[in-house]
This record gives structure tokens, sequence and C-alpha cells, in this order.
């Protein structure tokens, strides 16, 4: 199957561009008001991110691969062995199929600190790509990284929502 | 010099507050309430200023609002009194409505269409006159120059920098799939819109000339570190490595920025030059080394690290080299951030449960928590260090919080649409 890598295109679109403040004129030496409110930010939308079509065993729900997704315990970073199987098809499918690169986004509950929580989210990634990697899929087929806090699947804020945050999620090509 | 300095000293210097709530309010326009003020007020009179009727009230009402909502002043009466900066005030007058200073000025027009307010400040019990300025202004710019009327005044009566003219970044989060990056005055006037996107912005952080964020995006599925120019719009990617990308904190000459990146494994500490290049690595201990940010001499980098078991707040030298551990109460602290003066850190501490604002003298190691609330985060100083601008929860939304470095005086910025969060209070305008 032929399967382009696109890399994320960041598209940015420029605004109208702001209007320069005056300070030409001063009068009687008094300093001149150049900087208001009103003046100095333009506004920038990113670019979004296109999603691509992925082969059916990837997404076909029967296909133990449509799943992508590995739970953490509390203030663990250790992949359970109840995902051992998960892992080791999607290691399998890599391996199978070295076009295809995954990204693995790490994830945490909401409590604490963002930027800590974004390095715990690492290391959850990490754990996901290092399982891979033992079980044939190569480094330069996988990239860890962690959203922390920031995507939860679950809105709420109690123990059952916090659970379904602590999370790995698997991404193939055309997928981010 | 003027008996006024010592005098207030004398009482007590109470901690300055910036954030003023003002008439008017768009959907996204942060409104403030005051939750807190200092026990002695400097009693002032801010004559309405004469001249141009609608002009005059935009100055007069922005001076009064920023020195009132600071918790440092008590606003004098000053029904009956017309007068502007070239009236001879009647001291005895107002030493008897209870004033220690009055300021009186005008809205003149100046040439082609521009406006010129001037103002003096008079210290009542001294008789005499304490300060005074013109400014050439505009209708646009009527606000910024009531503002700088405030910081000139804030000064001479404490002795210490106004913060009336400076800005503050947050991100609203709006819905799941909408985040802007705002800038707003630091009265909460004057939001604008530096960026949207669908997906989550966090860490902002002001470059020291103020005129550029570096903040980290994840809208291409990852965080990567970018450097944003308000006035263009401009953007350039300061660090996407493999792996990510995050906590960006300037150094004071505003040369580089220390990022956190994974790509060496694990996430480590690195300096980077501002347009990205010349990467070096900064920490080596094999844990989460994270949330960064410069001592203001450059000297030193204090971040956050779980090398110990449970995270907490380390320094290393700018040239690397062993790092030392800073916090040692409790199980968990995160989040330092030094004040502009170097000496002391705020920092979020956990306790009993709760993630709260605090701050450490760095000499004597001394801890005060400053809030009783539950979600702390993101602490940012004001620029005169008097103040200290927090993200913190209320009634399930995000709300941003003002606390002044005694904790006495409080303000609660909130938007009617959406979480704010990721405050970050910019430096002095120059």
């Amino acid at each position: 199957m032929k399967r382009l890598l696109i890399p994320a295109a960041l598209a940015l679109l420029l605004a109208a561009c702001s209007s320069t403040p005056d300070s030409s004129d001063k009068a009687g030496g008094a300093p001149v008001e150049t900087r208001g409110g009103s003046g100095g930010v333009t506004t920038v939308t990113t670019g979004g991110v296109e999603s691509r079509g992925l082969p059916a065993v990837l997404t076909d729900p029967t296909s133990i691969l449509s799943k992508r997704s590995v739970y953490f315990d509390f203030d663990s970073y250790e992949v359970k062995s109840e995902y051992k199987d998960l892992v080791t098809a999607h290691a399998k499918f890599l391996t199978d199929n070295r076009q295809f690169k995954m990204l693995i986004q790490g994830n945490t509950d909401e409590r604490g600190s963002r930027e800590y929580n974004l390095a715990l989210g690492q290391k959850r990634a990490d754990a996901v790509r290092k399982m891979l990697t033992l079980l044939g899929a190569r480094e330069d087929q996988l990239e860890s990284v962690s959203l922390g806090e920031e995507k939860p699947k679950n809105e709420g804020h109690d123990e059952s929502a916090w659970a379904q945050n602590r999370r790995g999620d698997m991404l193939y090509s055309g997928e981010f | 010099m003027f008996p006024i300095v010592p005098t207030i000293r004398r009482i007590g210097l109470l901690a300055v507050a910036a954030l003023a709530l003002l008439q008017g309010s768009a959907q996204a326009q942060l409104t403030i309430e005051i939750t807190g003020a200092g026990a002695n007020r400097i009693p002032v009179a801010i004559a309405e200023f004469g001249g141009e009727a609608s002009a005059a009230r935009i100055v007069t009402s922005v001076v009064r609002a920023d020195l009132e909502r600071s918790g440092l002043f008590k606003m004098i009466d000053t029904s009956g009194a017309a007068m502007t900066e070239a009236s001879t005030p009647v001291y005895d007058e107002w030493k008897s409505r209870g004033a220690d200073a009055l300021a009186a000025g005008s809205i003149g027009e100046g040439a082609d269409g521009r406006k010129e307010a001037r103002f003096r400040l008079y210290d009542v019990n001294k008789a005499g006159v304490l300060g005074g300025s013109a400014f050439v202004t505009s209708k646009p710019m009527l606000r910024a120059t009531g503002h700088r009327i405030a910081d000139i005044i804030y000064e001479k009566l404490t002795g210490e920098p106004g913060i009336f003219s400076t800005r503050v970044a947050y991100v609203v989060r709006a819905s799941a799939s909408r985040y802007e990056l705002h800038i707003a005055d630091a009265d909460g006037q004057n939001a604008q819109v530096a960026l949207i996107s669908k997906e989550p912005i966090i860490s902002p952080s002001w470059s020291p000339d103020g005129g550029r964020l570096a903040y980290v995006s994840f809208e291409n599925k990852k965080p990567i570190v970018y450097v944003h120019s308000l006035a263009s719009g401009k953007r350039i990617v300061a660090a996407n490595f493999k792996g990510s990308n995050s906590a960006p904190a300037w150094s004071p000459d505003g040369r580089k920025l220390a990022v956190v990146l994974s790509k060496d494994g694990g996430s480590q500490i690195f300096t980077v030059n501002a347009d990205g290049s010349g990467v070096q690595r900064l920490t080596t201990a094999s844990a989460i080394n994270t949330e960064p940010n410069f001592s203001p001499d450059g000297q030193y980098v204090y971040f956050t690290s779980d090398r110990g078991g449970s995270p907490q707040i380390y320094r290393v030298g700018v040239g690397g080299g062993d790092a030392q551990r800073v916090s040692f109460e409790g199980s968990y602290n995160v989040t330092p951030r030094l004040s502009p003066d170097g000496k002391s850190m705020a920092f979020i501490s956990r306790r009993d449960g709760s993630f709260r604002l605090s701050v450490m003298d760095l000499a004597s190691k001394q801890v005060q928590v400053l809030t009783d609330s539950h979600k702390d985060e993101s602490p940012s100083f004001s620029p005169n260090g008097r103040m200290i601008l927090i993200a913190t929860e209320q009634g399930g939304r995000g709300v941003l919080s003002a606390v002044s470095i005694d904790g006495r005086i409080k303000q609660r910025l909130s938007i009617s649409a959406g979480d704010v969060r990721e405050p970050a209070w910019s430096p002095f305008n120059k």
C-alpha cells in the first residue's frame, strides 16, 4: 500500500497589518503616547492538521489495531500487562509496514502543574515507545510526545474521569 | 525630600494592585473584582480634569480607578472643586477634606487634532508641588495617558514604580476546540487576540523588551515552542525537536530561552538562542527537569525536578554543574518564579491536597502560603514585584487572581465566555 507521510504543515494566516503608531511630532517636548491598548497586536490564526485515510485494518472496529489507547494507574508510568497484546499487535504492524510512522501522545489527569504534567505525560509516551521498540518497531518509526493535561478524554473532575485521562494514544501517519 | 513619602512608608507600605474594573464589557472582556484591600490607604484627591469634557472624563476616571483598585489609596471626594494644573490649590480646604495628596490637570487641544494632557500632583500637608507631567495624546490613547498619569502619582506617593501601563497575557479556552491567546491592558481593558488555535496554548512568557511572547502551542499534535512578535504577528519556531518541546523562559538579556526538550530522552532543560539556534543542554540528572526560570541576574536557572523522589525546586548555574535543592517542606513544590529583585520566589505548593500560591524568602528560606484556594497554578510577578498573578479555579471555572505579596490584597479576573488560564504579566512598558 502506498501512503505518503505528510508532514503536518503549519499554515499561518496573517491578519491585516497593524497600524504603526505615529510618534513623529512632539509638542512642547512632552512625551507622546505611542502605545495604547488600541495598538500593537496582530491576530494570527493557526492552520489545522488534515486527517487522511488509513488502511481498514487500523480502523476496523473488529481489528485489535483500531484500539489505540493504553491506560495507566495513578502516579504510574509502566505499561500494564493487560495492554501487552495491544502493544504487541501495533509493534507487529509497524514491523511489517516500515513506511508507517507512529506518534505516541502521553496524557495525564488535571491535578498539578501543567508543565510538570507535560513531563509526566512524556514518561507515559516513552514507556509505550520503549515497549514498541523492544517488540520490533524501529526508533525512526516512532515519536513520543506529551499533551500533559491539555487534552482530556473525559472532562470530569473525579477519579473515573481522571482514570480515562491517564493515557497513552498511538496515532499513525495521516492521523497527525 | 517631601514628607509624604516617609509618612506613607511609616504607616506600612502595602502591596500594589494594578488591575482595575472599568465600565463596558465585551464578551471577551476581563472583569475584575476586588476581594481585599490594604488596611492603611493613602487619602488622595483626584480633581476632575479640566478642558474638553468627554476627554477629561476618560482620563479622570482611569486615574481614579487605577489608584483606587490598587488597594493602596482612598479616593477623597472632589465635588465642587473646579481646578486644573494651572490653579493654585487651597491647601487648607484639601486638608480639611482629609487628603494627603491632590492631583489636578486638564486636557487641551494640541496640533493637528492631537490632545495634550497635563497634570500636577501636590503634597497637601507640605503645601507644595510633588510632581507633574504633560503628554501629547489622541482620542484612542486617552486611557493609556490616564494609566501613565496614575503610574506617576503612584510612584511619587509610594516610592515604587506603578504598573498601570503594563499588560497581561493569558489564554482563553472558549471551547474544547477554540483557544485564544489574549493581550489586555493591566486593568483588563482593550483585550486583543494574538493567536487563535483549535489546540491548546500554554506557558506564555514575555520577552524582556515586551514585544514578543514565547509559548507552547499544540497546533501540530505535539508541543512546539514558538516566539511570536505581537505587533507584526510574525512567529518563529524556537524549538521543534523530535519529542516534546515546552516551558520556555527568557534569559534577562532577551537573547536566550531556556526550554524543556525530550529529544535526548526524559525531560531535560536546554538553552537556545531566541531564533532557535545554538541548543545547549543544561540539566543531566535522569529525572524530570522542567519549568525553568532565570534569576533576574541571569546567573541561575531555577526549575522543578523529581530527582529526589517528589517534585521539588532546584537551581543550577547557567553554565551547568551540580544543582542545589531550594524547596524542602512538603511533597509537591513546583513552578518557581523569581521576583524582579531576585530576593523571593513564588511557587505552587501542595498542602492537604490543595495547590496553593506560596512565596519563599530566598535568604531565610521562610515560606508563606498566600491563598486558601485549591487549584492555583502558573504564578507571574508584576514587574514592580508587588503582585503575583495566578490562574485558579472558582465554581468549576478557570479565573485569574492577582494577589499582593503579603497576601492582603486580592483581585479576581474572570471572563464570561470561558475559562481563563496561563497568565503572564508583561515587563514595564518602555
